[in-house]
């Protein structure tokens, strides 16, 4: 299958407010995609409804469908729960759980998901997560530190490992550079490139540069409205709707 | 359409196991509150309303009335106030505006020390330490100068209702300058630099602001230290003298609510008697609950009142 | 002109004085306490405090090694009920709390938190010392639990509550079922400040003296049962303190250095805890 995702006319309201105007948008396996758009836009909404972040919220509701394996996420029979195991998600600000080491951190994800598993299979995966995040050699002396007395972008990259480790297929990331410095934010962009091989990663970015620098695809997001959606190099160079072309040119937003 | 997380069979368990842990605290409140009914109903139904304003209390002829026990709490708690209300208020804003900065801690937490100390422990320091300095510095002096003022008469024992009340104010004295000083540092710093830009003196800005911001906030202050006055009991037993009598003269011993409940409960044979001990012991909750509360409103009033900036 | 900006001056010194004196005033007891807990209770203050039982009038030595053991008794046994239920009460109100259920539970917790701990001797008199028709280590660590519990439901609650949305978040994401996240993550995240307060709630039982006088009654012996009267430090203080003799007066200091000295070492071990944490 090619699409990972399958959005079909989604609309959500905090209460009254409609945030999302029937967004359809198929989001590619094993690529980049990125949710850009000026702020309050409904791109951070958007994603968090792709793992049902918001189940907890009150006062807000979901129309239309997500599929997700040709089913719909917001079915009856879908255990969110379940859902979140296969489409994990890193915050816009680091956040690593504050009393635990970050070999903690990584394996915690592991440790409470149900299957038991022994000290040495967990070592291995939080080698192999913290690897993939590329933060094993930095880090395999000092495993016991705890994970909140990191730097801001080893934070972030603990947040990626841990997220990693309980092996999702979708990965959404809610600008998860917005906090960093540059050279963090390389790290992280360049990380992202290389996850795309095996996983489909989806990014909210208020950044173009980043957008461009990373993405497969992108989708533009005004006003709670999908503007368009298209490989990234033809959004970039040759976009369909002139709002887009207003955004990227830097007249709004 | 969307469904809570709480459908998880497991999460809704969860849930309702500390439900029936909150369920259970609910439930031991109005238990002890069932209890104290209950066990009062023999001397509500055998002396009614009149209990609270009689002033015999002859276990022998089984004769109760709670009168000289609520006067003496109520007396001793308010000498306490009068003396505990200014000195924490004054330290308050001592600690909050004039001690410099590496003096505010440690003060904060001796006086805060002052809350950890057991009611037993004031009790035995009022016996043999405060009762003879005020007897032989204080009370006997004043009784031999001014005994002719009904409020100071002698004889001059020691155990007395200023004793009590002088314990008190050092025990209640923590809570109300606790309090006090998170009222004071609810002023905008804003509000308190234009006093001073105007050319005010730092007395003058503390007035104004005060006055302006801060007297409801202390009231609540005095409230709730109040409230913790009435029902203390060990540190009031051992010095208030434990005398079942209304009398004008802070120098002659009293009883308090909570002091006859200690003395008397072990020794208390008849039904009737156990009964009116409980029944003060009901009043004295009630009292505490409505003083409680008060304070409680209060301080919230006026909390949300500083938030909207007025 | 002249004298009223010197009036204004000397207004502002004068208060100045004012509330650093009322400053001392407030400390100064409290150096006075201490002061004579140690010189009055230097002369009993011996190992053997600490080891022997109490001894008759007159007959020098003795010790409250039976209160020590009295009060650990009935502070343990109250701790051992009022800890699972004050804090996942107070999980309740923190994660769930939200309904009117919720508010007639805080307005519980409230109310018990203000109660005089005398009347929850009466409570545990009637409640267990009249139906049993006798007095108890039980009635006595009931009486404890019930002042114990509202400080530690509204500690839970409050520490709870400071544990940031994105730590919940983020235990949402990785697939971790609520009441593990909670459990095993908020409340882990809070442990240290859960702990502090209940280290301070036992502070403050451990120095409750009315609500034994009549539950617990005290005993010049080892305890024998958990069914029998049950001696406590803080009554043993009360008893020599009340008593008309000098040598037992001695021993009310001394004992009372004993127990402030179990009170300050759990607070010192609660203030240790909070500090770690930051």
């Amino acid at each position: 299958m090619e699409n990972a995702l399958k959005v079909k006319d989604l609309c959500a309201w905090f209460g009254n407010h409609q945030v999302l105007n029937n967004i359809t948008m198929d989001i590619r396996r094993h690529a980049v995609t990125s949710v850009m758009g000026p702020s309050g836009c409904g791109k951070s909404t958007f994603i968090r409804c792709l793992n049902r972040m918001h189940d907890l919220t009150p006062g807000f509701r979901v129309a239309g469908e997500v599929l997700f394996d040709g089913r719909d996420i917001y079915s009856e029979k879908i255990d969110p729960v379940l859902l979140r195991r296969k489409v994990g998600m890193v915050f816009q600000q680091p956040n690593p759980f504050p009393r635990m080491s970050a070999f903690e951190n990584v394996a915690v994800g592991l440790k409470f998901n149900g299957k038991k598993r022994s000290r040495s299979e967990l070592a291995e995966a939080v080698e192999k997560s913290l690897r993939m995040a590329a933060l094993w050699d930095e880090l395999k002396d000092h495993l016991d530190r705890l994970g909140s007395s990191l730097s801001g972008g080893q934070q972030q990259r603990l947040c990626i490992a841990r997220a990693l480790a309980v092996e999702p297929e979708v990965l959404l990331m809610d600008e998860p550079c917005s906090a960093l410095d540059p050279v963090s934010t390389a790290k992280i962009e360049e990380l992202i490139e290389d996850l795309s091989d095996k996983y489909t990663i989806v990014v909210v970015t208020h950044n173009m540069q980043q957008a461009g620098r990373i993405s497969d695809y992108v989708a533009f997001f005004l006003l709670g409205d999908l503007i368009e959606m298209d490989k990234a190099a033809r959004i970039f160079t040759n976009p369909a709707d002139k709002r887009t072309e207003e955004y990227i040119t830097g007249r709004f937003g | 359409m969307t469904r809570k997380a709480g459908d998880n069979p497991k999460d809704l368990l969860f849930e309702k196991t500390t439900a029936v842990f909150a369920f259970g605290v609910l439930f031991l409140a109005f238990l002890l509150f069932a209890l104290l009914v209950r066990e009062s109903l023999p001397a509500i139904r055998k002396f009614g309303a009149a209990f609270l304003v009689t002033k015999t209390w002859d276990p022998v002829a089984e004769s109760f009335g709670a009168l000289p026990f609520i006067y003496g709490t109520l007396v001793s708690s308010f000498i306490a106030l009068l003396i505990a209300v200014p000195l924490a208020v004054g330290s308050a804003i001592f600690i909050n505006e004039f001690a410099p900065e590496w003096l505010k801690t440690p003060v904060a937490f001796l006086a805060e020390l002052l809350a950890a100390i057991p009611s037993v422990i004031y009790g035995l320091w009022g016996i043999f330490v405060l009762v003879p300095v005020l007897r032989d510095w204080l009370m006997k002096p004043a009784a031999s100068y001014l005994g002719f003022l009904p409020l100071f008469k002698g004889p001059v024992y020691g155990p007395s209702m200023l004793a009590a009340g002088m314990l008190l104010s050092i025990m209640i004295i923590p809570f109300i300058l606790s309090v006090s000083r998170e009222v004071l540092a609810t002023v905008p710093r804003l509000q308190k630099e234009a006093v001073l830009s105007l050319g005010g003196t730092h007395w003058e800005m503390i007035r104004i602001v005060i006055g302006q911001h801060c007297i409801p906030g202390i009231f609540g202050a005095t409230i709730l230290g109040l409230g913790r006055a009435l029902g203390e009991t060990m540190a009031v037993t051992m010095v208030i003298g434990n005398r079942p009598d209304i009398l004008l003269s802070i120098f002659q011993p009293g009883y308090s609510m909570a002091a006859v409940i200690a003395n008397e409960f072990t020794e208390a044979t008849g039904e009737l008697y156990l009964s009116a001990l409980v029944e003060i012991g009901l009043v004295l909750f009630l009292l505490t609950f409505v003083v409680n509360f008060a304070a409680k409103w209060i301080l919230k009033t006026m909390v949300s009142r500083a938030a909207r900036g007025l | 002109m002249h004298s009223i900006a010197f009036r204004r001056r000397a207004a502002d010194r004068v208060t100045r004085v004012l509330f650093a004196l009322s400053a001392i005033a407030v400390i100064l007891p409290l150096f006075l306490i201490f002061f004579d807990l140690l010189w009055k209770g230097a002369r009993e203050l011996k190992w053997t405090l600490l080891a022997d039982l109490p001894h008759p009038v007159g007959e020098p030595g003795g010790g409250i090694a039976n209160g020590i053991l009295g009060t650990l008794t009935i502070a343990g046994l109250a701790m051992a009920g009022g800890i699972p239920m004050a804090v996942m009460a107070g999980i309740y109100l923190a994660e769930y709390g939200r309904g009117k259920f919720a508010s007639m539970v805080r307005f519980a917790v409230d109310m018990l938190a203000g109660v005089p701990s005398i009347i929850m001797g009466i409570f545990s008199y009637v409640l267990w010392v009249l139906p049993m028709k006798r007095f108890s280590a039980w009635a006595a660590a009931s009486a404890l639990a019930m002042i114990f519990i509202p400080i530690v439901v509204r500690t839970t609650e409050e520490m709870l509550k400071t544990v940031p949305a994105s730590v919940r978040e983020a235990a949402l994401a990785l697939g971790i079922e609520r009441w593990k996240t909670t459990l095993f993550i908020t409340v882990r995240t809070a442990t240290a400040g859960i702990v502090t307060g209940i280290l301070l709630a036992m502070a403050r039982i451990i120095g409750e003296t009315a609500p034994l006088l009549f539950t617990a009654l005290g005993n010049q012996f080892w305890q024998t049962g958990l069914d029998q009267p049950i001696a406590a430090v803080p009554l043993q203080v009360f008893n020599y303190a009340i008593s008309p003799y000098d040598d037992w007066h001695d021993k009310a200091w001394a004992g009372a250095v004993a127990l402030i000295g179990m009170v300050l070492l759990i607070s010192a071990g609660a203030r240790y805890l909070t500090r770690v944490k930051k």
